[in-house]
């Protein structure tokens, strides 16, 4: 199949590659990047286990093709903190207990980067709507809220 | 709760490491996107597998046409059931329950297919997109037959599933204790209903995935796999494929959640397993959503028609209860097709002080995936039906349902006591966690204010729910009924190594649990070293001798038995080790965050310092007392019958009168779940339960139409909930130590998911107890709303 040149930058590092034009964004980062920390969950877009920062905005990986992202500038988990280096939101996640298996996690905190850049996020039920497009099986969302209610509560220098 | 400060001792009490709120140690890695999940592997050379499945519910295969897909790019191989059968012994789940029939394990269709999803053929490929591309060249020419969907048609047995079975009834059982009839005959008071809740499915957010590698040098398989259950699946492929275990790893490394889904054997993973041996590279299936929805295994799905009598007091005098389970096409490996049904009626009694019971249950086959394990297995049903007949009873007797349920809850001082089906509920806080759940919610307030709302013409209904399971299986019962595997004990190996540091192995498998996190605490605290010390291996067959796996809410309960029994023989040794070292008698050795000292001296050592003598340092320790001691230990802990964990779910829901939306506004637990080794983890798992609880009662539905095909195919048609349709959930817990567990220790994995359908269905019965409507099915979807308030519509 004929592939396609492209090029972008992806948690600050630019890569040029050449893709199929059906490859998933999501399976760019995976497969081709190595960048596994974006996961995939249902490949129709519902759950929201592959949202990324796409030029800023939240977006399903899933759901994009890597050729729609050729000049594009791409945030994904791994682009956060380290293991050893949190970034806040992260260490709001983890003292809350807001995750379990993992599996979500990624996905949860690339969306509620999105919310807390650009929504009041005053209520629990504004935090809510905006984590709806997110499925997270083990949690029952509890403590996924209580953490972004902090970190959104603690805003005002630099989340993002 | 106690710590075991010594007695006497001057200084104040220290905080003890079990039943502290320790961070989990799985979450940097989580949190920063370096877990490592099956298909984050890479494998060089690795394969992948696409399968075409079956897009009929109930056919026989004419023929398959695989040439033009053998021909496409990238393509290695089209494979076959004879493929599969050639290199694949027969397995079957079996049972020593006498009305009984297993069914054949099928890893690729022989000759008909039984539900829409099922795998036909395998194609191979060098990556995914190709391999799929080729599943759909395909051609399977089918010959249809008659529907064998529904249930109760299938129990006439007008259409066989399985032929060779004679009969679609797979299991049936019966409970009785008393002269029911009788007692119903004569009581003044009847309360019956048939009630049905729908097909659900697990839905984790991992889809299942499998990588097999197979070393031709050496002869060795390796499958890394999302499975709860490594050791299981180890002993069953060892079978299949008649291995070692020496020569036969299974691993589960991170996992996305299981909740049942991925603790059976599966059609898949003797397909990798088969093609990786017979193409000498790895090969990798990575499911997609519409595979897990199709061919992972659903659960519920039953129709049970019950009926409770009692007296004018509210006393409950008799219940009897008929079950019809459909379990899907296949006998699950190796739960059996009775687990789900048969729980149903063995729990149907409760936590409730009833003298007679009779439960019958039939479990049949029909043209849907297999049922298998799901959190609560057949207690969220059983739950959902009792509590249902209390609400109803006390509605009749015009008593509040909280008074109807003091009444008759087993108290305190009837423990240990034996319900009608034969269950031995040992001491557990059924008539407290009632209360706290009271207390909590604040019930006579929010009755107050309930009855204002409705004056002004809202819905708003309050729910209870109360139950009693058992957790932490030992060897006396099987996990399943019938069941001839062993899933009563778990095996712990901790050793401290020629550096000092400590590792504790097991074959349990955390897939959210934090497992790592728990059982670090649980070895730190009986050891005495610090937790950030103790290193956790688990979730790899080739951890320990034997194990089954992490499932039915025995993890903590089994696993920290036997971390418990291994880190106090182990601590012997390091006593006996360090008396020499230290000159001092070993009643005088302590052993404290990884520090051995000698009482009332300043003399001491450290695990490292210990380490190094006792593995390089020859001249330290005498010859003869090196040989007699080693600084492992290994232990199997064996609970025998387990114990008994209870709670109580309140829920406050609000109908929109419009959409007929079932909005969750309050939520209180009060949970008897024994000692508590991380309270953070145990609220976690509290939360999730009653989540995946409020989605069975008012979302969460699989959808078949009259001929088996299936009709929820995707998450935009099964319906899980998001953080938009949970409310906050406030959990408490009583912390009573289990009198009949190592550490008084309770499951309470599942807990939430039991009480949840039971409490949403009560409250919005109550919502409605102006209407003459009864809620008996489950998932009261506003469609289902709409249709019992407005049939005139």
């Amino acid at each position: 199949m004929e592939r396609i040149d492209i090029g972008l930058t992806v948690n600050g590092v630019r890569h040029e590659r050449q893709v199929e034009p059906r490859r998933l964004l999501s399976d760019f980062l995976r497969e081709d990047l190595g960048l596994t920390g974006t996961h995939v969950g249902c490949e129709h877009g519902v759950c929201g286990a592959c949202t990324v920062l796409l030029d800023g905005d939240s977006a399903r990986s899933c759901l994009t093709f890597a050729v729609q992202c050729d000049g594009a500038s791409v945030r994904t988990v791994e682009g956060l903190g380290a293991p050893g280096a949190l970034h806040p939101l992260q260490e709001s996640f983890r003292r809350h207990h807001a995750l379990q298996c993992g599996f979500c996690t990624p996905g949860m905190l690339m969306t509620a980067l999105d919310l807390l850049a650009k929504y009041p996020l005053a209520t629990d039920d504004e935090i809510r709507e905006g984590l709806s497009g997110n499925l997270c099986r083990c949690t029952g969302y509890v403590n996924i809220v209580n953490a972004i209610r902090e970190t959104a509560a603690a805003r005002g220098d630099d989340t993002g | 709760m106690s710590k075991n400060t010594p007695a006497g001792m001057a200084e104040a009490p220290r905080p003890g490491i079990v039943g502290a709120r320790v961070q989990r140690r799985e979450d940097p890695r989580l949190l920063t996107g370096r877990g490592s999940y099956t298909d984050d592997r890479k494998a060089a050379g690795a394969v992948h597998v696409a399968f075409c499945r079956s897009d009929r519910a109930h056919a026989r295969i004419a023929g398959i046409d695989i040439a033009e897909a053998q021909q496409a790019p990238g393509v290695l191989g089209v494979f076959t059931a004879a493929d599969i059968d050639a290199v694949a012994r027969p397995i079957r789940a079996t049972s020593n329950m006498p009305d009984y029939r297993a069914t054949e394990f099928v890893p690729l269709a022989r000759g008909k297919v039984r539900h829409v999803g099922e795998p036909v053929a395998a194609v191979v490929a060098e990556n995914r997109y190709l391999a799929e591309d080729a599943a759909a060249l395909v051609s399977v020419d089918y010959d249809p037959l008659p529907d064998a969907a529904d249930p109760e048609a299938a129990l006439e047995d007008r259409v066989l599933l399985h032929e060779e079975a004679g009969t679609n009834l797979i299991a049936a059982r019966e409970f009785a204790r008393g002269d029911v009839d009788a007692v119903m005959a004569d009581a003044a008071l009847v309360v019956e209903d048939r009630f049905r809740i729908r097909r659900k499915t697990p839905a984790a957010i991992e889809n299942r995935c499998y990588l097999a590698e197979f070393d031709a040098g050496r002869q060795a398989l390796t499958l890394h796999g999302t499975t709860q259950v490594p050791g299981l699946l180890r002993d069953a492929l060892a079978e299949i494929f008649d291995l070692p275990g020496h020569r036969l790893r299974v691993v589960a490394p991170d996992v996305g959640g299981g909740f049942g889904a991925k603790a059976s054997l599966y059609p898949e993973e003797v397909v990798v397993c088969a093609l990786a041996m017979r193409l000498g590279r790895p090969v990798k299936w990575t499911g997609d959503r519409m595979e897990d929805l199709t061919a992972t295994s659903q659960a519920f799905d039953e129709i049970v028609r019950a009926k409770l009598a009692f007296d004018a007091d509210g006393r409950f005098l008799a219940l009897e209860a008929d079950v019809i389970g459909d379990i899907g096409a296949y006998s699950i490996y190796p739960w059996t097709a009775s687990l789900e049904p048969v729980q149903v009626v063995s729990f149907l009694p409760g936590p409730y002080r009833i003298a007679n019971y009779r439960g019958r249950v039939r479990a049949v086959a029909t043209s849907k995936a297999p049922t298998g394990p799901y959190r609560g297995v057949g207690r969220p049903v059983s739950t959902f039906v009792m509590e249902r007949l209390v609400d109803m009873a006390a509605r009749r007797l015009d008593m509040d349902p909280a008074e109807l349920r003091v009444r008759n809850l087993v108290r305190d001082e009837e423990f240990p006591y034996k319900s009608g089906s034969g269950i031995v509920w040992d001491r557990a806080g059924f008539q407290d966690c009632l209360r706290v759940t009271l207390d909590r919610f604040g019930y006579a307030e929010r009755r107050a204010e309930q009855a204002a709302a409705r004056e002004r013409g809202r819905l708003v209904g309050i729910g209870i729910a109360s139950y009693a399971e058992l957790t932490g299986i030992g060897s006396r019962i099987s996990a399943a009924p019938g069941m001839p595997i062993n899933t009563g004990t778990e095996r712990a190996t901790i050793e401290i190594d020629s550096t000092g540091a400590v590792t504790a192995a097991f074959g349990i498998a955390s897939h959210g649990q934090g497992l790592e996190t728990t059982l670090a605490q649980i070895v730190a605290e009986e050891l005495g070293v610090r937790v950030e010390d103790v290193g956790i291996v688990h979730g790899d067959s080739a951890a320990v001798a034997h194990s089954t796996g992490t499932y039915a809410s025995r993890s903590t309960v089994l696993a920290g038995g036997a971390a418990t029994l291994s880190a106090r023989s182990l601590r012997a040794q390091v006593v006996k080790a360090a008396s020499h070292l230290l000159e001092a008698a070993e009643t005088d050795i302590e052993m404290r965050d990884g520090v051995v000292s000698v009482a009332g001296t300043d003399a001491s050592i450290t695990l490292r310092e210990l380490a190094r003598a006792f593995y390089t340092e020859m001249r330290r320790i005498p010859k003869e007392a090196r040989e007699s001691l080693d600084l492992s230990a290994s232990a199997t802990y064996d609970p025998f019958f387990g114990t008994t964990t209870a709670a109580t779910h309140i829920a406050e829901v609000e109908i929109d009168p419009q959409t007929f939306g079932v909005a969750v506004r309050r939520y209180v637990v009060a949970e008897d779940c024994g000692r508590i080794v991380n309270p953070m983890i145990v609220d976690g798992q509290v939360h999730g339960g009653v989540a995946q609880g409020i989605g069975a009662a008012l979302l969460e539905e699989v959808v078949h139409d009259d001929s088996g095909q299936l009709l929820t195919g995707s998450f935009v048609d099964y319906v899980v909930p998001s953080a938009a349709e949970i409310p906050d959930i406030d959990a408490a817990h009583l912390d009573t130590e289990s009198p009949s567990t190592l550490g008084g220790y309770r499951g309470m994995g599942e807990g939430g998911t039991i009480g949840a359908p039971a409490a949403v269905a009560n409250a919005v019965a109550d919502a409605l107890s102006g209407m003459d409507i009864q809620i008996n099915e489950l998932p009261v979807t506003p469609e289902r709303l709409f249709r019992l308030i407005r049939p005139d519509l």
